[in-house]
């Protein structure tokens, strides 16, 4: 059997969803923001919600999600995401709303907004992409950017007695009353690519369900940032990235899950 | 006894050649292309589509959602 | 219907008129001398009386942004704060204006610059209607003169503010916001039962997918998008210009002053008056759009000696006047800084020593 007698539309197993658009991405070749991107158009198709959903994408690389998706997105000033989504949901609640933020934006300029909306318990889902890098701006230090990290704002590697400690921010946020769910993904492998959406389907059915705040967390690469191909990126991240943001639940239904004695 | 067989496309004009596809497919179905699409880069596409079980996960990894994938059973 | 009279602080004229005119949300963060608008709208339950809400921010930055989200839905939002916070705002504030949002903002200013004085000031006339946040904008600039114009304009605010996608700025001061007067209150009218096609409130089965954003990475395009805001403030200035003149008619000097400063000119112009001389007032009411083509008339008629601008900062609508004026005849200015107030006579003894009187 050849392959032009599978490919007919009743073998049809996987595609993008059809809440993606025809742009093309404005992510690097092999960035894990594409993979989270399509994977939350999934969920949202998969629930049947496009009509009453609002994602919000502030500055960064994320800044472009309303190119890409076929539903309605508001973006947002750099930081400000959470700010945006507690706006809009106040006034519509009984939409979707979800942010999708990047570690500068979540963690550095943002981290007032994030903090005090995840405070409030806001019913929103927040999808946060940790690559310690600013990937938009060409490479500088983020928040989270390792130890000994080279960017283009450390070109010798982060000086902690300098530049501060990595920023391992969403532990934090479990903390806080208003938080329902806290988990940490990534997007390396086909298996943890089906784990985030499980994670995300479980986010945004508290969102239904009016639990709180949910965050969900994807430890990413950023390749070109990082100087390495996408391979090479994926498993820098793995042997680096994984020690100071190990992957798992940090909350579930409300409850402290993870191990404090983690690296945090 | 049933087989399973598989085929995926490549929208070869959108993939940005990261070949993250091809080390994620265990059954080595994926190669890049020698000529380049419009932008300049080396497209994905099945080298080897005899071994393919259209299990997908090429597809899943794709950061930009250029491929589809096809299976059916087949009886022996 | 019978009319309503309530004594009010113009603070809390502000959060009555914004349940009455239908509001869906306040976002605000306290700040003297504004904090009462959010008092009040917490004290009378504004929630329960229409289902407007009312929200506490962490930060003057983060309401805004908040104003940015509800506004981008299409829902009637405010926000009001004094000048340190509209400061913060102003990132905010560029963006609802690139965005094209409807909302409507509220300065009840004090004397800066830093952290200055809680005491009423006119210092945020160039960051209103100049811009204050980044880029080629116009926030449409009411300023009141009394309690009752604090809580009238904002249903006009409001109107105004879906009219023309834009934002819509109170600029009042302390004073208008401390002091109580008699006013008449605005009736209740409901809240947006329909919201605008652009809102992205979750788009309707069968129709096209909305999106908000002041972003175009193409200078082209964006080029386009400011040649189109800037007709929208073209057709601002054309149909929004809003002023009041008093004593003008024979006037051989007048006064431009606006907000707080034109009331108690008001009493200045009396004064003058009644000594003989003639003496007239131009309020402009709309700071942005100005009435800049109303002024011009004024200074070529040949009656006229003079104009003088009275105004709580240093010398900031004086250009604006000046510009209406070109060289026409004198422009004077007389102005008290860092929340002080002026005293009618002091003006009236300003105007005769301007123009040897």
């Amino acid at each position: 059997m050849e392959a032009k007698d599978i490919i007919k539309p009743e073998n049809l197993v996987y595609q993008k969803s059809r809440l993606m658009s025809d742009a093309t991405f404005n992510f690097c070749p092999g960035c894990g923001h594409g993979v989270v991107v399509r994977t939350i158009a999934e969920v949202i198709e998969e629930m049947g919600i496009e009509h009453d959903v609002v994602g919000i994408s502030p500055v960064g690389c994320s800044v472009f999600l309303y190119d890409f998706y076929k539903f309605d997105v508001v973006e947002a000033a750099h930081g400000r995401a959470c700010a945006v989504a507690t706006g809009i949901k106040r006034v519509i609640p009984e939409k979707y709303v979800f942010t999708y933020q990047g570690d500068g934006d979540l963690a550095a300029i943002g981290t007032a907004e994030t903090m005090h909306a995840c405070n409030r318990g806001e019913n929103i889902v927040i999808v946060f992409i940790n690559n310690g890098i600013y990937g938009m701006t060409g490479g500088q230090m983020a928040p989270t950017t390792l130890e000994g990290m080279k960017t283009t704002t450390c070109p010798r590697g982060r000086d902690v007695k300098t530049m501060g400690y990595p920023l391992n921010i969403t532990p934090l946020l479990a903390q806080l009353d208003g938080v329902h769910y806290v988990t940490r993904h990534s997007v390396h492998t086909p298996a943890n690519v089906r784990k985030l959406k499980k994670a995300l389907r479980q986010a945004f059915e508290n969102q239904r369900d009016k639990k709180g705040t949910s965050i969900v967390e994807v430890v990413s690469n950023c390749n070109s940032g990082w100087g390495l191909s996408p391979k090479a990126a994926n498993d820098w991240m793995v042997e680096n990235m994984f020690k100071k943001y190990p992957l798992g639940d940090m909350k579930v239904d409300g409850k402290i899950v993870m191990d404090m004695n983690l690296p945090r | 006894m049933a087989k399973i067989k598989g085929a995926i496309v490549v929208d070869s004009e959108r993939c940005k050649g990261c070949e993250l596809c091809v080390s994620t497919c265990l059954q080595q179905v994926i190669g890049m292309s020698e000529p380049v699409n419009s932008k300049g880069y080396h497209y994905a596409y099945m080298a080897n589509p005899e071994a393919c079980t259209g299990c997908t996960n090429c597809a899943i990894i794709c950061p930009d959602g250029v491929i589809s994938v096809y299976r059916t059973k087949i009886e022996d | 219907m019978e009319k309503e009279f309530k004594l009010m602080k113009g603070n809390e004229a502000i959060a009555e008129a914004a349940i009455r005119a239908g509001a869906d949300a306040f976002y605000g963060y306290p700040i003297t001398p504004q904090t009462e608008v959010m008092e009040y709208l917490m004290e009378v339950d504004a929630e329960s009386r229409t289902g407007m809400v009312v929200l506490q921010a962490e930060s003057e930055v983060s309401a805004i942004n908040m104003v940015y989200g509800a506004a981008a839905t299409g829902h009637r939002v405010l926000t009001s704060s004094s000048s340190p916070g509209i400061s913060l705002m102003s990132e905010g504030i560029s963006y609802l204006a690139g965005a094209e949002l409807p909302c409507l903002l509220i300065n009840v200013s004090r004397g800066g610059p830093g952290l200055g004085t809680i005491q009423p000031s006119q210092a945020d006339y160039f960051q209103t209607v100049k811009g204050g946040g980044h880029g080629d904008y116009k926030l449409l600039t009411l300023a009141p003169s009394s309690v009752q114009e604090m809580a009238d304009f904002i249903a006009e605010g409001f109107d105004l503010a879906f009219k023309y996608r834009n934002p819509v700025m109170i600029l009042s001061d302390g004073a208008l916001g401390q002091m109580m007067e008699k006013i008449v209150l605005p009736e209740q009218r409901p809240r947006l039962a329909e919201y605008p096609d652009w809102a992205t409130n979750g788009t309707p089965e069968g129709k096209e997918r909305r999106f908000v954003t002041s972003l175009n990475l193409l200078p082209q395009q964006h080029e386009m998008v400011n040649i189109r805001l800037q007709e929208k403030y073209r057709a601002m200035e054309a149909e929004e210009v809003r002023y009041e003149m008093i004593d003008c008619e024979d006037a051989e000097y007048i006064i431009v002053a606006f907000g707080i400063i034109a009331r108690i000119a008001q009493k200045s112009i009396e004064l003058a008056r009644a000594k003989g001389h003639k003496i007239g007032l131009f309020r402009p009411i709309t700071l942005y759009p100005f009435p800049t083509k109303e002024i011009t008339a004024l200074a070529e008629e040949n009656r006229v000696k003079g104009l003088m601008s009275v105004e709580l900062n240093a010398g900031q609508m004086i250009e604006d006047i000046r510009l209406a004026v070109e060289g026409r005849k004198p422009v004077g200015f007389f102005g008290r800084l860092g929340g002080m107030v002026p005293s009618p006579e002091e003006i009236e003894n300003a105007l005769y020593k301007e123009f040897n009187l």
